[in-house]
Parts: structure tokens; C-alpha cells; sequence
């Protein structure tokens, strides 16, 4: 038996491939929380424990997640509009909260360079940005996540087939992808006179088709390794129709697996976006989105930096929480099946 | 297994995989709906249109335009540009140099803080500073290339006026690709330093972070304990005996992350105006350079490609056991 | 029925005492030295108050279940355990030099240099991605003031010395080229390396294979005498350690239970928990996993041990007695203590076990057994 392992062996993780993957759809995961060191290296402090520490964050994210959703939802459906986002005024144009020429009430955010109401273009930009994003994770979430089940599940030439063509995918950086195929649906659009491939819509499919193979190969990793458990193998050798075994048995353990990269999914999801919308095809002005925000009037940083400050702390927390709520869900269900 | 044989074999996915992604970005084009020429050129003359026509080979059978596309494609024929009329393959020869450098900085930087960084988190793992370096970290990873592309740039550049907020002067690089173009290494690093920073600064928190947890396991092993039993300093014990070991899975993400480096690339270039691939990406899109698209999405996935082959190989070196049978994935 | 050869064990017994008897000047003194981890549960007791002497060149066992804390007894002397949530105290003198308070720093001279350590698995205690070579130059290098290309001619000169053969090229090649035993000689050569005073060895042989484990132990004896190195041998298993160590420390617990000197221990043990373990001594014709299975129950919660004697749950001479008030360590006879209140072949011990096998359980309530071995050995001594 090994010595010297105290029970609660802490650190690391360890689980360095399921990191790889996190952090290959990522700019990456929270890692294992800091714990006490028992690293044969002498330490100095005691690790507090940080276990207190999560939850607080946990709460933070939660209470910023349904703070989010909320200020979206109402400003979409004018219960709480906090004024007419496209309207401008010309007396507060680039005044921002602590602006020196003192802030103009009834403008808790200030203006942005067209005077337009700071407060009531993030709360719409928030629905924007949050639509796009959860809405391409939904997309890759079933369709990445049906593949990689299957792939999983039935293993052999279908599982050969769909990780190669996972892997394809994966060969081409995300964000040049999203942004081919934005180019290309935008101009098929264009040339269809396309009512339906709206531009949200578009954002929507790339950005969701971007996410695909990431699901997949995750969801095929946890269903592999959750197919070869005794009580699959069980159901299946008493002979089971595949469907009901993949929904009763595999299905409910594979969740919280792609749930939680989901999560961080959509947070990516709202980077992306902003970064499409930097580089000019992102959400059309002057529908506000928080990425479109920041690309309108970057070039007015320097003189009133409050707007693209209060659209990048939306996007930081945002992304902040759902990072940090995925690695919860992660740690919780013990997401780490020898992912690969 | 020995070695040649899995080089080979890894010669054969690799193969495999190019082929679908080639074939992927011959998709892009044909999969425009009613006539691509349209679409590509919609204001063109109907000479101009006919000529498209036929660089694609749109009347011939699907499977003949891909080899066709693919022969092209072998022989550095990428098409034209059409506004211009200048070869693709001369518009990447240009821009691929510059966005190889930026990237190559952007990951030294990275790696020069984040290996230092993750190993003083580890070794300290629990102290304070650990703990700072840890939120640090998280909160970094949150932030967007973009965002801080902008306040780099307006900070750094524009109020400080320490470097320049945009521009570009060649590199060791570039004339290797273009020999009309001079190297100007002083200006070059100028122009680049801020944007290879804040390419870096995403990199630097994620690599930090994994070489932190891997590291913290690999402390506990015995041979750690056996190695201090000799008498051995710490830093040989972290650098020599620790560092290797943890590092097999920094190396695969540095492989796979060069996907978003990439992806960060082109938010960079564009918001600093360096001429590399991803400001030519986002200038082709506007000018509805289709063809010209499809060269770079090409280049880029055949590049991504290769580096992840790249990384297998280096494994095999980092790591000895592999040599000997276990497969690198 | 399962006895071991009990002439076998008394000719190795007898042997030990022809070990080199060059001086008797101590190395090593160990008083009251305590290792206690914080854990979340509550303070981890794995070294509870041991003390013990070691002459230059003289070879002390350590003998005790898995858990009994040899390994952190020896890791705890020379300082190699983790620091947070770590509590140490008592004295460890080294050559008259006192080192419970030295840090990482002022211990790194002694590593290696002065005192080494064999490592319990072999398997693991090589860096894999290292080539062997380096392993042992790097120990060289770091204590002798000598050139790279010595340091490698040195550690082939190791190679061969702990037998393996084309030591040169083997030099060259990284761990998993290699077999268990291999590793193990590896090993015992980087312990070597720098010509340590002090020697541990902890459960060097465990891992390995019935044929290899003499061999290696051999070759640890042979250059110990070669050496005239000070060793403290650390093992599960009594029959390690008969014939090889001048003297024997039983452990339970994170405690000294028993000391002797080899032959006393063998032929007059007077711990029930000593007797219960030779008697659970392996015999080549049983597979080693089968060792220890004779002790009935499990070695106490380090965080809340029973009261009274530790070893009363387990033991089948228990009294009421010991259940209340823990037996302290008594030197009866000059080199031989020991805690109990009822020890073998004593009129107590005997009393106690004519009382418990007419009772038939003991007073903590187990099911009697005849601690049968112990009479028989006894009665050949
Ligand atoms: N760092 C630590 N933190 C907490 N408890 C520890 C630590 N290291 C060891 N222990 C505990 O101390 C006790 C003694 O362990 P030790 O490894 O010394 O036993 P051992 O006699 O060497 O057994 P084995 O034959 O299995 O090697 C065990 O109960 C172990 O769980
Ligand atoms: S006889 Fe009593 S004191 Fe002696 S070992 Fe047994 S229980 Fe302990
Ligand atoms: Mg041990």
C-alpha cells in the first residue's frame, strides 16, 4: 500500500485529460480548488479551506446569472425598459456615470456617443448577447450531444465515423469557422432573399456548429465509459431495445457531463459573439448586443471609456459566473470520465 | 510498437484528416446556394461570371471539381482574388508570416510566465500567493481577447504612448516568404509587443492553471521524495525532476490551444492592424472575396493540423515510456 | 500443523551475532520523538513516543503490520515528510548532532550524504522520464566536489556493484527498461552513492518477487559490511529481519512495543503482539499475500486509540487489567524492554491464558486462539 497519501489526498485534480478537453472549448476551467499543499515540498501556511470559498462564489454567480436573465427578459418584453435604447439625447451624449461634466439623471449608466440611454441598450444588448449564445448551445447541446451519445453508445464504425468527423471540425479554430460560416450563410441569405435566416439566426447556426464537435466528443467520452458500466451491460444483455437504454440508463448520467460544458459553452458563446461582432458580423446595429456595444464605439475609449467599460464588465461577469458554475456542476457530479 | 510504425500510422490519419478538411473548404463554396458566381461576384460582368465559372469548374461533376479543387490546391493554386486579380496564394504568402510570428511570440510569452508561475503555485500550493495567482487567473480567463486588445491599447498605446497602437514593420519572418520585403527587427518587435501581450494574457492563465494541478500530483509521487532524499535542491527537484513529467499534458493544450490562438489572432489583428491572416480573413469577408476566404480558412485548419501532429511527436521525446508501446492519446 | 522450521529461524538468529563488531560508538540516538499529522478528523498519532540507540555499522529492524508508522518513523527521522499539518517533537541525535529543529535547509547535507533512504516500491520511486544514469550522478554531483565524467564512472562502478549486469549501458536507459529487482538495485545504488552512515530501508524487498528478495537483501548486507554502514531495516515480516539485525524494535500503534537484540527477540519474546507475528511469519510454501492473516482484527484508530493496552483487542492474553491502564515500556533485563502486563512465558502470561482459555474469549471479549507458535519456540531456546 502506498504511505505517506493522507486520506483526503486534495490537490491537483489530477484528471489532466479531462482539463484538455476543457480547456480545448475553453480559454479554460477552474482547475481544482487550492487545497492544502501535501506536495513533498515543504510549505509554508496552512490551506484554508476553500471549499467555503467556492459556495461564496457559486452564490456570487448564481445571484449575477438570474440578475442577468432577469434584466434581459424584462427589457425584451418592456416590463423594466429602462427607456428607449435607440433613442438619442443629445444634452448626454458620451457622459458617462462619473463623467467630469457630472452625470445627467434618469441615466444610471450613462449615454453612449449618439446619446443613446447606456442602461437600456445593456439590458437589451444583454437579451441579444445571452439569445445567440444559449441559443447556438442549444443547438450544438442536442446535436453534438445526440452524436456523441451515439457515437459512445454503439461504438465500432459509427463511433470511428463520428469522431473523425468530429475531429474535422475540430482542425478548423472556432473562431474562424464561426466567422466562414457566417460569410458564406450571410451571402446565401442574401442570395435567397432569406426571411427566415435571420442574422441572429445565422449567428445562431455557426456559432452552434462551432460547438458541435465539442459536445460530442465529450458526451461520447462520459456515454463510453457509462455504456461499459455493469448496469448498461446488464440492461443490454437482457435485451433492451437500444433507445430505452440510452434514455433510462445512459442518458441521465451523461447530462451533468454535457450540462457542465454547456455552461462554460455558453459563456464561449458570448465571447464569440462579441468577437464576431468586433470583426464586423456580429448582431446588426442598431440592435444592441454587448459585443456590437463595445465594436460601435471603441474608437471613443479614450475620451468616454465608461461604454466600453460597462459592456466589458457585463461580458466579464457573466462569463465569470458561468465558468465558474460549470466547475460546481463539474465537481459535483464528478464529471471526469477519462475523457478522450 | 516502434517508432516508425507509429509514425506512420499518425502519417496516415494525418493524411485522412487533410483530406476532409479540404474537402470541408471546397464545401464552403459549392454549398452556395443557386449560382456561387452570383454571390461571389454579383455586380460582375457576365465575362467575368463565366470565367469564375470555370476557375470553380462548376459544370463538371461534383466529385471532379474536388479533385480538381484539390490538384489546384497541391500545386499553390488557391485562385484569385477577384477585385485585384492577384493569386490567393500570393495574399497568404504575405499575411501567413506575419500571424506565425505574432503567434510564436504570444506563446513564449505565455509560456515564459506561465511554467514559472505554476510551478512556484504548486510548490507553494495553499499559501497565499498560490491562492492570489489562482483568482488571478480565473478572473483572467474571463476576460475576452478583445476587451483586452482595446484597454492595452488605449492604456499602453494611446495615453501612455509607449508603444504604438498599430501597424506593422517585417520580422525575421517575412522576407523568408517574400524576399522584396526587408526585415526590421527593431520596429517589427515595436509594433508587435502589445499584441502579442494581449494574446498571451488569455494563454497565460490557462497554462498556468493545468501545469499547477498537474504538477501538484507529480509532487506527491515517490520518486519526488526520493529525489529530495538525495539531497538535491528544490529548484533542481521542481525543474529537473518535476517540470517534465507535469508537462505532457501543457504540451498537448499548447497544441490544441493554438485553435484559439488563432481564433485570438484575428480579434488582435484587427483591432491593432497588423496585416496576418486574420485581418485579410475579415477584409475578404467584407469585400465578399470568397475565394480569397476560402484559401485562408484552408491554410489555417492545414496549420492547426500539423502542429497537433507536431505535439505527438514531441511527446514521444518528453515522454520515454511512450517510445515503448502506450499510444500518445 | 502451520509451524515454520523453528531450527531454520535459530540458525539465522545465531548467525546475526557475527556481524562486524568494529566500535559501539552510537550514531544515532532517537528520544521520545512523536509525529502527529493535524487531518481532518482529528490528530494522527503515527509515531507516539519512540526512543531508540544505533551503534556505527550495526543493523536495527523495525518490524510492525502495515500501518504501525515504520515508514513514518523513518521518514520522520530524516525529515523527508510533508510540513503542513505536520507536529514533531522529541529529540533525534545524529553523530551528537541534535536535527529535530533543522529545516529542509540544513538538512539537505545530510541527505544523501550522511543518511539515505530506500524507498518502499521500487516501481515508483525511479523518475520515469530520467535516465538512470543521471539518477544516481545527480545524488554525486550534488555531495562530492567531482567532474561529470567521474560522477558517470562512479555510477557505473554502482551499477555494478549492486550486480547488474552491462551497468555501462544501462546507464543510458530510463526505468520502465527495466524489472522490479533492477529497480530496486538502482535504487539501493543511488542510496549508496555518496557513502551515507546511515542506511534505511523501508520494506526493500516487499515488492519483489520470493526469488529476487534474498539476493537483494544480501547485497544490502554485503555492502553494509563493505561500508561499515549503520542500516535500519524496516519490514512487516519477521523472517526479513532474523539473521540480518542486531537488534529488533517492534512497533504498534506509532509505539515501540518490543526491543530486543535479534536473538533475545527471537528466543524470548515477551509481547503477545511479537508472538502473534512470528507466528504469522510467511513460509515459502504459502503465497506471500497470505502473510499477517493470522493476527485477528485490524491495528487501532490512530486518532482515538483504545484505552489501556493498544494491542488488547487483538491480543489473547488480555485481562481486564489491560483494558484500563496501558502497560508502560519496561527494560526487565538489560536490552530488553517491552509493554505488558501479562508477557509471554511468564507466570502472569501463563496465568492469563490458563484464565482466558477456560473463559474462552478474553477480556475484550475476542474468541480465544492458542498462541500456539511461541510455546514451541520458546521451548527450543
Ligand atoms: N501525511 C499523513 N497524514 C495523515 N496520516 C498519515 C500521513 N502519512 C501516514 N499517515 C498515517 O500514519 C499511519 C502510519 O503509516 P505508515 O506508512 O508509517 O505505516 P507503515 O508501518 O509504514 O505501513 P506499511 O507496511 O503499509 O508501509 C497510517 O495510519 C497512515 O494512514
Ligand atoms: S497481555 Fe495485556 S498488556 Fe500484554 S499485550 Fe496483551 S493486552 Fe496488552
Ligand atoms: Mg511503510
Amino acid at each position: 500500500m502506498e504511505d505517506l497519501r493522507p486520506d483526503a489526498v486534495p490537490g491537483g485534480s489530477g484528471s489532466a485529460m479531462e482539463e484538455i478537453v476543457g480547456e480545448s472549448i475553453n480559454r479554460g476551467l477552474l482547475g481544482a480548488p487550492a487545497e492544502i499543499s501535501i506536495a513533498a515540498i515543504e510549505t509554508g501556511g496552512e490551506g484554508e479551506s476553500s471549499r467555503h470559498k467556492l459556495s461564496l462564489g457559486a452564490k456570487f454567480a448564481i445571484g449575477w446569472m438570474v440578475f442577468v436573465i432577469l434584466f434581459a427578459i424584462f427589457a425584451k418584453l418592456g416590463i423594466i425598459t429602462w427607456g428607449d435604447p435607440n433613442e438619442s439625447f443629445t444634452r448626454c451624449a458620451r457622459r458617462g456615470p462619473f463623467s467630469k461634466e457630472g452625470s445627467v439623471s434618469g441615466f444610471l449608466a450613462g449615454c453612449d456617443s449618439n446619446g443613446r440611454n447606456m442602461m437600456a441598450r445593456l439590458a437589451l444588448g444583454a437579451w441579444s448577447s445571452l439569445y445567440v449564445a444559449i441559443g447556438a448551445i442549444i443547438l450544438g447541446f442536442t446535436i453534438g450531444g445526440t452524436l456523441g451519445v451515439i457515437a459512445g453508445y454503439f461504438g465500432g464504425k459509427v463511433d470511428t465515423f463520428l469522431t473523425g468527423l468530429f475531429n474535422i471540425f475540430l482542425s478548423i479554430p472556432g473562431v474562424v469557422l464561426a466567422l466562414a460560416l457566417v460569410a458564406f450563410l450571410q451571402g446565401s441569405a442574401e442570395q435567397a432573399q432569406d426571411a427566415i435566416l435571420s442574422p441572429e439566426l445565422i449567428l445562431i447556426i455557426a456559432i452552434g456548429v462551432v460547438s458541435i464537435p465539442l459536445v460530442g466528443r465529450i458526451a461520447r467520452a462520459s456515454a463510453l465509459s457509462w455504456t461499459q458500466r455493469e448496469f448498461v451491460l446488464a440492461a443490454r444483455s437482457q435485451g433492451a431495445k437500444h433507445r430505452r437504454v440510452i434514455i433510462k440508463e445512459v442518458l441521465p448520467n451523461v447530462l451533468p457531463a454535457i450540462f457542465s460544458i454547456s455552461l462554460l459553452g455558453v459563456a464561449i458563446a458570448i465571447v464569440v459573439e462579441g468577437t464576431l461582432a468586433i470583426l464586423g458580423v456580429g448582431i446588426k446595429p442598431p440592435t444592441p448586443s454587448w459585443g456590437n456595444i463595445i465594436a460601435t464605439d471603441r474608437g471613443n475609449l479614450f475620451t468616454s471609456p465608461h461604454i466600453v467599460f460597462e459592456a466589458s464588465m457585463m461580458i466579464f461577469f457573466t462569463v465569470l459566473s458561468l465558468n465558474m458554475l460549470g466547475d460546481v456542476i463539474r465537481s459535483r457530479f464528478d464529471v471526469r470520465e477519462g475523457v478522450l | 510498437m516502434e517508432l516508425t510504425k507509429l509514425i506512420a500510422r499518425r502519417a496516415v490519419q494525418l493524411i485522412i484528416v487533410l483530406l476532409f478538411v479540404s474537402f470541408f473548404t471546397f464545401l464552403l463554396v459549392r454549398l452556395l446556394p443557386g449560382d456561387p458566381t452570383d454571390v461571389i461576384i454579383p455586380f460582375g460582368t457576365a465575362a467575368k461570371k463565366a470565367e469564375l465559372r470555370s476557375d470553380l469548374g462548376l459544370g463538371k461533376p461534383f466529385f471532379e471539381q474536388y479533385a480538381d479543387y484539390l490538384n489546384n490546391v497541391l500545386h499553390g493554386n488557391l485562385g484569385k482574388q477577384y477585385s485585384s486579380g492577384r493569386p490567393v496564394s500570393d495574399l497568404v504568402t504575405q499575411s501567413f508570416p506575419v500571424s506565425i510570428q505574432l503567434m510564436i511570440y504570444a506563446q513564449f510569452l505565455a509560456l515564459l510566465f506561465a511554467i514559472p508561475l505554476g510551478i512556484y503555485s504548486a510548490y507553494r500550493a495553499g499559501s497565499r500567493a498560490d491562492t492570489t495567482i489562482n483568482t488571478t487567473g480565473f478572473a483572467l480567463l474571463a476576460i475576452p481577447n478583445f476587451v483586452v486588445a482595446l484597454f492595452l491599447s488605449y492604456f499602453v498605446g494611446a495615453q501612455l504612448k509607449w508603444l504604438p497602437t498599430g501597424g506593422y514593420a517585417p520580422g525575421w519572418l517575412d522576407p523568408l516568404f517574400d524576399g522584396t520585403r526587408g526585415a526590421d527587427i527593431g520596429e517589427h518587435f515595436n509594433y508587435m509587443l502589445l499584441p502579442a501581450i494581449t494574446l498571451a494574457l488569455g494563454q497565460i492563465a490557462i497554462y498556468m492553471r493545468l501545469l499547477r494541478s498537474d504538477m501538484i500530483a507529480t509532487l506527491q509521487e515517490n520518486f519526488i521524495s526520493m529525489a529530495r532524499s538525495k539531497g538535491i535542491s528544490n529548484r533542481r527537484i521542481l525543474w529537473r525532476h518535476a517540470l517534465r513529467p507535469s508537462s505532457l499534458t501543457l504540451l498537448t493544450v499548447v497544441g490544441l490551444n493554438v485553435g484559439a490562438l488563432i481564433g485570438g489572432a484575428v480579434v488582435v489583428e484587427v483591432i491593432f492592424g497588423i496585416p496576418g491572416m486574420g485581418l485579410k480573413i475579415t477584409q475578404a469577408i467584407f469585400s465578399r472575396e470568397y475565394i480569397e476566404l476560402q484559401g485562408y480558412v484552408l491554410v489555417i485548419a492545414v496549420l492547426f493540423v500539423l502542429i497537433n501532429f507536431t505535439v505527438d511527436f514531441l511527446y514521444t521525446i518528453l515522454d520515454p515510456r511512450i517510445r515503448r508501446g502506450r499510444s500518445a492519446t | 500443523m502451520s509451524k515454520p522450521k523453528p531450527t531454520d529461524i535459530e540458525k539465522r538468529v545465531s548467525a546475526a551475532g557475527s556481524t562486524v563488531t568494529q566500535s559501539s560508538e552510537t550514531l544515532l540516538e532517537v528520544s521520545d520523538l512523536t509525529t502527529y499529522f493535524r487531518s481532518s478528523r482529528g490528530l494522527v498519532r503515527a509515531v507516539d513516543g519512540v526512543s531508540f540507540k544505533l551503534d556505527r555499522g550495526k543493523t536495527l529492524g523495525i518490524v510492525g503490520e502495515s500501518g504501525s508508522g515504520k515508514t513514518v518513523l523513518a521518514r520522520s527521522i530524516m525529515e523527508l515528510l510533508p510540513r503542513s499539518g505536520l507536529e514533531r517533537n522529541g529529540s533525534i541525535l545524529f553523530e551528537g548532532t541534535e536535527l529535530i529543529d533543522f529545516g529542509p535547509k540544513e538538512m539537505r547535507p545530510y541527505w544523501g550524504a550522511q543518511m539515505s533512504m530506500i524507498f518502499q516500491d521500487p516501481m515508483t520511486s525511479l523518475n520515469p522520464v530520467m535516465k538512470i544514469g543521471n539518477q544516481i550522478s545527480e545524488s554525486i554531483r550534488e555531495h562530492l566536489d567531482v567532474s561529470k565524467q567521474y560522477a558517470k564512472e562512479l555510477s557505473e562502478q554502482l551499477l555494478v556493484s549492486v550486480r547488474i549486469p552491462e551497468a555501462a549501458r544501462r546507464l543510458d536507459e530510463y526505468p520502465h527498461q527495466l524489472s522490479g529487482g533492477m529497480r530496486q538495485r538502482v535504487c539501493i545504488a543511488v542510496a549508496l552513492a555518496c557513502g551515507p552512515k546511515l542506511l534505511f530501508a523501508d520494506e526493500p524487498t516487499t515488492a519483489l518477487d520470493v526469488t529476487v528478495q534474498a539476493q537483494v537483501l544480501d547485497l544490502m548486507a554485503t555492502a553494509q559490511n563493505e561500508r561499515f554502514m549503520a542500516m535500519i531495516l524496516i519490514t512487516h515480516d519477521l523472517g526479513v529481519v532474523a539473521g540480518r539485525t542486531d537488534e529488533i524494535v517492534v512497533m504498534y500503534a506509532g509505539r515501540i512495543v518490543e526491543r530486543a537484540d535479534t536473538k533475545t527477540l527471537f528466543s524470548n519474546m515477551k509481547m503477545p503482539y511479537t508472538e502473534a507475528l512470528l507466528k504469522s511469519i510467511p513460509r515459502v510454501d504459502q503465497p506471500s499475500h497470505l502473510r499477517l492473516s493470522t493476527i485477528p482484527g485490524r491495528p487501532p484508530d490512530l486518532v482515538n486509540p483504545p484505552e489501556g493496552c493498544k494491542f488488547a483487542p487483538r491480543c489473547a492474553y488480555a485481562q481486564d487489567r489491560c483494558t484500563q491502564e496501558e502497560p508502560p515500556l519496561r527494560e526487565i533485563t538489560p536490552g530488553h524492554e517491552y509493554r505488558c502486563w501479562f508477557p509471554v512465558g511468564t507466570p502472569e502470561g501463563a496465568g492469563a491464558l490458563a484464565n482466558n482459555r477456560a473463559q474462552g474469549t478474553t477480556a475484550t471479549g475476542l474468541v480465544f486462539q492458542e498462541p500456539e507458535v511461541a510455546t514451541t519456540t520458546r521451548g527450543d531456546g
